[in-house]
């Protein structure tokens, strides 16, 4: 079956015919074309993956897309305004939490959703954000300080 | 006035060139590039561990509409290979299927859902054959040949022995020797392999898109098996997802993309889901030493002798080099005199391994650091006392000719022992905590590359034209290490500019010089000279315009980057002033930069395969692992690393920490909880669930020391930073466990399982294992 879904997609309202079995990842990347959503794993494994769905972080690789009917779904694509690098974004760049750079929309989505929810996370609160984003190539220690560089680039006004 | 000084930024913390593409989710990813009318392809996979194919009816698959080709070993009787001695893999299986998983055919369709269904469609008749999924099992005389010019599943035998071992062990206070397994272990690389390729019929050429971290062998490969000439085919290396090691050969995966464009005559997208990455591995393989060491009562050691069997899959891939790196790595980190080595590479009915980051080395030195704990034990030394009765002095030629001119061994030791507090708090912790340390090291690039050609290890070119940027290009394939960002920082500090001045282009061969590859860190070594020579003549090419412009020596020109001048009093020249004129000679200006090695670091020829170990430097790491071992539940925890990496220099001290904790993380998984299981020849743990890769919340801090040792040839006096430390993670944990709780773990991973079932049996037998530092540690 093909539905009219409608949403918000990265602030502007969409409309598209999907069918029901689509995966909200798989619409996102095929259909509109945003990759910067990645696929990581076959279901569930590896956060590669992470949306914002009315700010909470979400697998859109277990989500349907229509599922996303009037709700707000933001993308990696979605955070730089104007040209300019997010706080998270500036983070994961500046302290290397980005290596490769393939589960880094995961993680930049993820961190962006907790931020929003708590602008000064603890090292706790900011490994159960992520927990279960993986990362392969930095051992997670810089990750950790692009996330606290973040949290101070929102405290002096920028946003996540 | 400010004063105009070159700018420079070696040493600094240099945030990656392109990072902002990565974290704006701009960066594209092989998978990433989706064109109108491209093909999805899918492979069909043996579901038998050994079999002879009958026959692979793919009728009723092609009758499927919307099926545009299908392949068949039928269609591809040439083989490929990394190493030019192992050429034997079929991109698509003929006659036999020799392990779980195996490509037998493909299929290209007008979307992925057809492509799924003709799969089904496909009939397999086979005869099955004995499988062997172990290396005892194949090694049993007997046996099978799994490839028939390998009659006992032997791919290599490796024998040396350099010294009097038997002399040596004669001669120690202590002989000991210890048993060790290593299990399989997979990269995982976050980005899943994925190829894209489009032949265009016409005009007969064929442009692949591959997530690979070697370009050039790719591109050799595609050559052989197309049966194309090489002009004809481009090979473009997109942003990768990782590497490890995994991609440091061509993988069937874009071979299998590129037959199945030329058949369909269009453009077929070939992406292959995490449990097909999984086997598609290449990874390090299972391996069983048994180390045997002499060692006199100060902790000199006075002979090794090392067995080293490693199950390395179906096929060779770079198995007679992993091999070999085993026994050759044994050298290099400390001195010694008498060494004698077994190894063997066994071909066995499960997924081919290859090169995983620390190629080769890891397992052994897992197993050496092990033993010498134990026996620092044994001889109430203090460990680090053991390994600093063994240091080399450098510079200096090992028994087995490699060449080490800067060693920065002892003080990477000095730095963990200082900051850790080892000292102090050595045997003072509570219950359950425990203190371990150990040592590694690693090559900075082979100095013979795999396909020898004579032509120098490394080639850079900059182009400079009328708008005054600098555009570097360079084959070196960035996969996530930096290597962009190091080669455009050396280009902007031989030229005083900032880094903003420099472009880089990499990865595509119909723009790019040819580089061998992102393996064996090499990058920063070879290409990094190679980038620093180009910049050093395109410096003497914009002095020489500067001093014609100026009516002075060449001699006399001083260059501040973005300003060339005669001296202190002239107000001299703008760069763009300098390029204009320079201009003036030829036009766009193209310059280039080579590296070679030099011959003394090409090792020896004391036995056959000598060559390998051989390079320009060697990187050295020492680290401090602590730990809290929960005795009721078996789990352990890694409260803190320290870890000092002798890197000769650190270009970018940020992506040198990066590769750093990177590196002892990675070990940290091999040596916890990573393990590729099998049964019956499936892989059981082909998913990131069931392959248990620590999580932020396992994960501990990992506090980086940079040691520089300036290494003669390195670039700037660099050496690797991405690999070396690694391996010293494994014994340094199973070192701190055996400190906390008396128990030595020698089988990996240590998983909480192996940790409970040691407790318990340690309860059952009513006494206590090892020496008993903590005697009392069971109630």
């Amino acid at each position: 079956m093909t539905r009219i879904l409608q949403f918000t997609l990265n602030g502007r309202v969409r409309t598209d015919a999907v069918a029901d079995n689509v995966l909200l990842l798989d619409y996102l990347r095929e259909i509109v074309g945003l990759t910067g959503t990645k696929t990581g794993c076959d279901g569930g494994e590896c956060g590669a993956c992470t949306v914002l769905v009315d700010d909470m972080p979400r697998l859109s690789c277990l989500t349907l897309a229509a599922s996303v009917e009037g709700r707000r779904v933001d993308t990696i694509e979605s955070l730089a305004q104007d040209g300019h690098l997010s706080a998270v974004q500036r983070g994961f760049h500046e302290k290397l939490g980005s290596q490769c750079g393939y589960c880094t929309p995961g993680y930049i989505m993820a961190s962006a959703g907790l931020l929003r929810r708590n602008a000064n996370p603890s090292d706790t609160e900011i490994r159960e954000a992520l927990g279960s984003n993986i990362c392969r190539c930095t051992g997670y220690v810089k990750i950790i300080e692009a996330v606290k560089h973040a949290a101070a680039l929102c405290a002096a006004g920028s946003t996540p | 006035m400010n004063e105009i000084t070159p700018a420079h930024n070696i040493g600094s913390y240099v945030p990656m060139v392109d990072g902002p593409e990565k974290v704006s989710g701009r960066a594209k990813y092989t998978a990433d590039l989706i064109l109108p009318g491209m093909l999805a392809g899918r492979i069909f996979r043996s579901p038998y561990s050994h079999a002879e194919i009958l026959e692979i009816d793919v009728a009723e698959a092609a009758k499927l509409p919307g099926v545009k080709a299908i392949v068949t070993g039928a269609d591809c009787d040439k083989t490929f290979g990394v190493l030019p001695v192992a050429r034997t893999e079929h991109v698509l299986a003929r006659e036999r299927a020799r392990y779980r998983g195996e490509p037998l055919a493909a299929v290209a369709a007008i979307d992925d859902a057809t492509a799924k269904e003709a799969l089904r469609r496909i009939k397999l008749k086979v005869r099955e054959l004995p499988a062997y999924h172990t290396a005892q099992q194949a090694l049993v005389q007997g046996a099978i040949a799994i490839h028939d010019h390998r009659p006992h599943n032997l791919e290599r035998d490796v024998l040396f022995e350099l010294g009097n071992v038997e002399a040596a062990f004669a001669a120690a206070d202590l002989v000991r020797e210890g048993t060790y397994n290593c299990a399989e272990v997979c990269q995982n690389q976050m980005e899943m392999h994925a190829a894209i390729a489009d032949y265009d019929a016409v005009r007969d050429r064929m442009t692949v898109h591959a997530s690979t971290q070697v370009p050039y062998y790719v591109h050799l490969m595609l050559a052989q098996i197309l049966e194309m000439d090489m002009s004809r085919i481009r090979v473009i290396k997109p942003h990768v997802g990782g590497g490890f090691g995994c991609r440091t050969e061509a993988l069937n995966v874009e071979l299998i993309a590129a037959l199945l464009a030329r058949k369909a005559g269009g453009c077929v997208r070939l992406v292959v889901n995490r449990e097909e990455t999984f086997i598609t591995h290449r990874g390090r393989p299972e391996t069983d030493i048994r180390l045997k060491i002499g060692m006199r009562k100060d902790g000199r050691i006075t002979g090794v002798e090392c067995e080293c069997i490693q199950r390395g899959g179906a096929h060779s891939g770079y198995g007679i080099v992993t091999i070999l790196y085993a026994g050759s790595m044994l050298y290099a980190i400390y001195d010694l005199d008498n060494v004698k080595y077994i190894g063997k590479r066994v071909l066995t009915n499960t997924p081919p391994c290859g090169a995983f980051r620390g190629h080769g080395t890891v397992d052994v030195r897992f197993a050496f650091e092990s033993l010498l704990d134990d026996m620092a034990r044994a001889l109430r030394l203090d460990p680090f006392a053991v390994r600093r009765a063994n240091f080399l002095r450098a510079p200096t030629f090992t028994p087995n000719d490699l060449m080490v001119n800067s060693y920065g061994l002892p003080e990477c030791l000095d730095w963990v022992e200082r900051e850790s507090g080892w000292k102090a708090r050595k045997g003072k912790l509570p219950r359950g905590k425990g203190l371990g340390m150990a040592c590694s090291h690693y090559i900075s690039g082979a100095s013979k590359p795999v396909n020898w050609t004579g032509e120098p290890h490394a080639t850079v070119k900059l182009k400079l034209d009328f708008d005054g940027s600098i555009v570097l290009l360079t084959g070196a394939a960035e996969i996530g290490q930096g290597s962009s960002t190091v080669l455009v920082q050396s280009v902007a500090e031989v030229l005083g500019l900032d880094l903003s001045r420099i472009r880089i282009i990499s990865g595509d061969s119909e723009v790019v010089p040819k580089d061998n590859g992102s393996y064996s860190s090499r990058v920063t070594f070879m290409v990094g000279n190679a980038a620093i020579e180009a910049a050093q003549n395109l410096k003497a090419v914009l002095i020489a315009a500067a001093a014609r412009k100026l009516e002075a020596k060449p001699s006399e020109i001083e260059c501040l980057g973005e300003l060339y001048r005669a001296g202190a009093q002239d107000k001299g020249l703008t760069f763009n002033e300098v390029v204009t004129e320079a201009l003036k000679d030829t036009g766009t200006i193209t310059v280039t930069g080579n590296y070679s090695t030099i011959p003394e670091s090409h090792g020896g020829k004391k036995y056959r395969g000598a060559a390998i170990g051989g390079t320009m430097g060697y990187s050295y790491s020492a680290q401090v692992v602590e730990v809290t071992v929960d005795e009721e539940t078996g789990v352990v925890t890694v409260d803190k690393v320290w870890v000092a990496h002798d890197c000769g220099k650190a270009l970018n001290r940020l992506t040198v920490e990066g590769q750093v904790q990177g590196s002892v993380w990675m070990g940290m998984g091999q040596a916890m909880s990573e393990e590729a299981a099998y049964h019956d020849g499936l892989m059981l743990t082909a998913n990131m669930l069931d392959y248990r890769v620590p999580t932020i919340q396992d994960s501990p801090p990992i506090e980086v020391g940079i040691i520089e040792s300036i290494d003669p040839h390195g670039p700037f006096g660099a050496k690797e930073a991405g690999e070396g430390s690694l391996a010293a993670f494994l014994p340094a944990l199973t070192n701190a466990i055996a400190d906390a709780t008396g128990l030595r773990f020698n089988d990996l991973p240590v998983t909480p399982d192996r940790v409970f079932a040691a407790v318990e049996k340690r309860v059952r037998d009513g006494k206590l294992n090892g020496d008993g530092d903590r005697s009392g540690g069971i109630s």
